[in-house]
């Protein structure tokens, strides 16, 4: 018995130019904002814009973005909607705002299918936000996804970078290529995650620093621009080609 | 429509299967299609057709249903997906992502979502029949 589908995945992205995956070995250090904002930031430069929400647990990409009221249309195989001029794929518009309690093998399963049937078209970049942690969408995008690379999230604190040395250190044993790390909600300069960086061997792309009125914007894509966040964000995703 | 994506995956396995075996034709291929999924087996069947390359020229294709078989994880209750059972943007959102079961279904003797899907998922490709050159 043979799965169709896995040799799908590699002709939907062929029209993709690059993938960049936002993960972190940690939770809630700010991957799903850092991924939303990075589709954003591309798209007001002008580049085609792909994003792909794979956090099947607790999926926020559409919360942060506003995103609501969309459906994809099916047509051999789905498109993905556009928001904010972002091609949106994700979880929750087949789980709508129900928990949708999935084991490793569902997890797989549900990754698989999606990326085999979703019709990207043309993109200059996809962007994808992972679960925390170095689980199944995080093995599987590597495993299925050729040419991705790694935008590593950490935040200033020891517990999370602790956890995302170990992920610098599995995806250079996976020879899978990380762009870089950001250090977010940093509250007062220090350099400890810069230079722990460097030490791993990858690339520190710069810090964003905590910004109280973050909140207040989620859900309001023009809102969210005017942030301090997306300042400071933009400048550093700039930074990256 | 979803099925053509899930043709072209038969059709590309297919060729490649049949390119590593040296084939020379195909005269059959079986696809198992699980009821989760409920995939429209005539629109599956034309697009296959549609989608058949110079190799598969007199190749048949036989659809084969598998029923639905899931087992509860936490009470071990063994049941069918009945497709009857789920309203329409449930049904269509498991069409699209048969994984979704776990969020509009649940076992019917504890009411678990915490289910296994035994088989009868999705789409599989069950078999090729080929000659090769020298048959
Ligand atoms: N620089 C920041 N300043 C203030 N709040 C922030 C900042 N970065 C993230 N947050 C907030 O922290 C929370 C977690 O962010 P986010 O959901 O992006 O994290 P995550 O890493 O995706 O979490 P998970 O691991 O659950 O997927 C959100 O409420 C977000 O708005
Ligand atoms: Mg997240
Ligand atoms: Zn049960």
């Amino acid at each position: 018995m043979i799965d169709p589908r896995p040799g799908l995945i590699s002709r939907r992205l062929e029209g993709v130019d690059e993938i960049i995956a936002v993960s972190s070995g940690k939770g809630g250090v700010g991957k799903s904002i850092v991924a939303s904002t990075l589709a954003l930031h591309l798209a007001e430069k002008g580049h085609s814009v792909g994003l792909l929400d794979l956090d099947f647990t607790s999926p926020a990409t559409h919360v942060i973005l506003g995103i609501d009221g969309l459906f994809p249309e099916e047509e051999y195989g789905i498109l993905p909607p556009v928001a904010h001029g972002i091609k949106y794929m994700s979880i929750t518009f087949f789980a709508l705002d129900k928990p949708a309690p999935l084991r490793g093998a569902d997890v797989s399963d549900a990754i698989i299918e999606l990326l085999a049937i979703t019709r990207w078209g043309d993109l200059d970049r996809l962007v994808i936000d992972l679960p925390p942690g170095l689980g199944d969408a995080t093995l599987d995008v590597i495993r299925f996804v050729e040419g991705i690379r790694f935008l590593v999230v950490t935040t200033p604190s020891k517990v999370a970078y602790e956890t995302v040395r170990k992920q610098l250190t599995l995806l250079k044993r996976l020879r899978v290529p990380v762009i870089g790390v950001v250090e977010n909600m940093a509250r007062k300069p220090s350099d400890y995650v810069s230079l722990n960086v460097e030490n791993d061997g990858a690339l520190y792309l710069g810090a964003i620093g905590y910004d109280e009125g973050l909140e207040e914007s989620i859900g309001d894509e023009a809102r969210l621009k005017e942030t301090k966040f997306y300042a400071e964000a933009s400048k550093l995703y700039s930074t990256i080609n | 429509m979803h099925e053509w994506a899930l043709a072209e995956g038969v059709i590309q396995t297919a060729s490649g299967i049949a390119e590593e075996q040296g084939l020379e034709k195909i005269t059959e291929i079986v696809v198992r299609i699980g009821e989760l999924q409920q995939i429209e087996h005539d629109i599956l069947q034309f697009a296959l057709e549609q989608l058949r390359t110079p190799l598969m020229t007199d190749a048949k294709f036989t659809l084969e249903t598998v029923p639905g078989k899931l087992k509860c994880r936490i009470c071990g209750e063994e049941w069918t997906f009945n497709p009857k059972g789920v309203g329409e943007e449930e049904s269509e959102a498991i069409h699209f992502i048969p994984e979704v079961a776990h969020v509009y279904i649940s076992c019917p003797s504890c009411d678990s979502p915490d289910f296994q899907i035994l088989e009868g998922r999705g789409v599989l490709l069950a078999s090729i029949t080929g000659v090769k050159p020298d048959d």
